[in-house]
């Protein structure tokens, strides 16, 4: 993975002690919270419900064990023991002390982390597949190309004060793991006729309370334009966006105002004129070296099948439950790809002690593991595992109560940190989340319904991809009351659609039965091979709206 | 009001004029309106103009007749609103303007250094601007990724020596 060279490590140290000036000017009054306010949200510190926030930029969600073990150490030292992995692949300190936060930033500049652009009107933290440099189904790693639209996003002296923040991701397979029409830019890598690789530009999607699936802009920029066409995007958004209401800065809204056949042509002339002047292409070189650092590791040549993987698969149920779901196929014989489910029945989606963080990193030190993922689903990925290692490695997790077998099923929830923390928040969603996994907790129940993403938010920001659920649930707020509102057919994959509101939300009481209710007529209607969300779209609203409001109705007899 | 330039504080030599008022004798800065309205009038006066852009207008609006401006000021209306820093960047470039660009408004010191990056090289600000500000504020980041129109090499640059 990538190793900062001493400018790149400058760069970061000044940044701490830069801010680390901002925090005592703030301390000493010279700065009023107003001032403050998107100097500290540039750095990813928010205030909170009861506290600070810091969000902690794992860029596309790639991390050593050092880095791992990084995470857990300020996690302990300056918060309550444990982090949260949010859906934009960074982890969250949910209480640290706004004293504190210079510290734990240098802490995180000695391993190479930093807290820059996780949020703010900015270009944030870019994303990518989790599955990247280990999938077959890749034209190329994503990720070179995401370090080096890092370097040229991080403190970008003309797009540091956009009219809203600005969400980048990278993909380079078909089947899209990263939600990538979703953002307010989307790269693809792609080959073009005469087999040349390059990249397919989309902009102007996103969530929120207008959400949009993002419209294509470019087929195909040669490589050594990337970053011109980058630039050309940000300068026509920086230019041209609405700065008079907070809900309609985004790139999303300026796109559909003025239409995608216009964005694009203003698209274009910026870009000619930056690629004429020449000052952003990138060489082949640059690429390659970036490349280099990304390599994957050298795979033993290993037969398939794996005896003892399989022997195990065998004899122990449990093992190969796990296996059935929360493996993937990797791109070398002998491997696989690894999710660690974050969502044990009854927890916290995303969280993680220091502890388990810890025992990770010596796992991944044991196996010879030198990376780990992050995915925006909020679980932990090892991406390159030998699988007669993975025996061992499950009967670790499972001491660590790290191996629960749920990756893509109906219990592996997305959910926002909602009313427990979020001052945004319109509802509770972990309690909700928790409840709803409770009900679908037996595995044998899980495997039945398949395919099933639940994705569920606080409020109308839509940090928990409610739009993107295949069911999709938002807490809204009736006359002081929480409520959930239900979405259906939502995709944040290849097939993106946003969810259709059912209708009037349900009490934190009700929404459990109407989600189950609505999983059970599915069960009911489905034909043979289809997912939850192919059924859905086969039938409509319809039918599943007759079912969910079956207790109001009882109610109101 | 005194003002930053090259570092230093400077006196505004121009007067600012407002849209309704007589103009003064010498120097003086105008609206985008009032320029487009007395355009001959104003650039056959026997002394240097400039033109305060309000957040909105891109200098493009000036076309050809940006060369024969001695100050283009930009404004910030509120520190958030950065779309002046695509302005002073399209002046540089595009427009290949060469005079003054003043930043006019509620700028913070921390935008200092962004604000050279791009092209700005005169400051009216809040009495928190000052050279000792601007300064310490150019001080903070050694290094940088971004090719930018004050031609400071990028870290990809120095990699490469
Ligand atoms: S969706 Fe709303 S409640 Fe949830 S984290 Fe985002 S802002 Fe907070």
């Amino acid at each position: 993975m990538y190793r900062y060279d001493e400018f790149d490590a400058r760069f970061v140290a000044e940044r701490v002690e830069q801010f680390a000036g901002q925090v005592a000017r703030r301390l000493a009054g010279e700065l009023s919270e107003d001032e403050f306010k998107p100097l500290r949200l540039m750095n990813g510190l928010y205030l909170q419900l009861h506290a600070y926030m810091l969000r902690i930029a794992v860029p596309y969600g790639t991390l050593a064990p050092r880095q791992l073990r990084k995470l857990a150490d300020v996690a302990r030292r300056f918060d309550k023991g444990y982090g949260h992995f949010t859906t934009r692949t960074n982890m969250q300190l949910n209480w640290p002390r706004l004293a504190d936060v210079p510290a734990i930033l240098r802490e995180l500049a000695t391993v190479e982390m930093h807290a820059i652009q996780t949020s703010g009107n900015c270009i944030r933290n870019v994303t990518a597949d989790h599955f990247a440099g280990a999938t077959p189904e890749e034209i190329e790693d994503p990720r070179p190309l995401c370090e080096i639209i890092r370097q040229w996003s991080s403190l970008h002296p003309e797009f540091t004060f956009l009219a809203r923040k600005f969400k980048i991701a990278v993909g380079a397979t078909v089947h899209d793991r990263a939600a990538l029409l979703y953002h307010d830019m989307a790269v693809e890598i792609v080959k073009n006729a005469e087999g040349r690789t390059g990249y397919r530009v989309s902009a102007g999607g996103g969530m929120g309370r207008t959400p949009y699936i993002a419209q294509l802009m470019c087929e195909f920029v040669e490589r050594e334009d990337i970053l011109a066409y980058l630039e050309a995007v940000l300068r026509v958004y920086n230019q041209d966006s609405r700065r008079d209401n907070i809900h309609k800065q985004r790139i999303k809204i300026l796109v559909n105002a003025i239409g995608a056949e216009e964005m694009r042509r203003r698209v274009a002339r910026e870009f000619e004129e930056i690629k004429a002047q020449g000052y952003l292409r990138l060489p082949q070189e640059e690429l390659d070296r970036i490349a280099a650092y990304f390599a994957p590791p050298k795979f033993e040549p290993i037969a398939e099948p794996v005896a003892e993987y399989e022997a195990a698969r065998t004899k122990d149920k449990r093992f190969a439950d796990w296996c059935a779901h929360n493996l993937a196929a990797h791109r070398a014989p002998g491997y696989a790809i690894a999710t660690i489910s974050l969502k044990p029945i009854g927890g916290v989606p995303g969280d993680c002690t220091s502890e388990q963080m810890e025992a990770i990193a010596d796992l991944m030190d044991a196996f010879g593991l030198a990376e780990i993922r992050v995915s925006h689903e909020q679980n932990l990925v090892l991406p390159h595992v030998k699988k007669r290692d993975l025996p061992a490695i499950f009967a670790r997790l499972s001491e660590l109560g790290l191996a629960t077998p749920n990756a893509g099923l109906v219990t592996d929830i997305i959910c926002c940190p909602g009313l427990d923390y979020c001052d945004l928040a319109n509802a509770r969603s972990i309690p909700i989340a928790q409840k709803i996994a409770g009900r679908f907790a037996d595995l044998k129940r899980q495997e039945e319904i398949g395919e099933l993403k639940i994705k569920m938010s606080g409020c109308i920001n839509a940090c928990g991809h409610h739009h993107a659920g295949h069911i999709g649930i938002l807490g809204v707020d009736k006359k002081g009351v929480e409520h959930y509102q239900l979405q259906l057919g939502g995709s944040g994959a290849e097939d993106a659609a946003i969810g259709e509101i059912m209708g009037p939300g349900f009490t934190a009481k009700e929404i459990t039965d109407a989600v189950e209710r609505v999983v059970d007529e599915y069960l009911r209607l489905r034909q043979p091979g289809e997912r939850f969300l192919d059924t859905y779209r086969r039938v409509g609203m319809e039918p599943f709206k007759n079912v969910a409001y079956l207790e109001q109705l009882h109610a109101a007899y | 009001m005194p003002l930053i330039k090259n570092g230093d504080w400077a006196d505004d030599e121009f007067a600012t004029v407002a849209d309704d008022a007589a103009l003064p004798e010498g120097a003086v800065i105008v609206s985008l309106a009032r320029f487009e309205k007395e355009r001959a009038a104003l650039l056959a006066r026997n002394a240097r103009l400039g033109v305060h852009l309000a957040a909105p207008q891109s200098p493009e609006a000036l076309g050809e007749d940006v060369h024969r401006l001695s100050v283009v000021v930009l404004d910030f209306p509120a520190f958030k609103d950065g779309r002046a820093f695509s302005w002073a960047r399209l002046l540089r470039t595009r427009l290949g303007y060469t005079g003054e660009i003043r930043a006019h408004g509620a700028f913070l010191v921390d935008q200092l250094a962004h604000m050279m990056r791009v092209g700005f090289t005169a400051f009216d600000g809040d009495a928190r601007i000052t050279p000792q500000a601007l300064a310490s504020a150019l001080g903070e980041i050694s290094y940088r990724y971004q090719p930018a129109p004050d031609g400071q090499k990028t870290i990809r640059q120095l990699r490469a020596r």
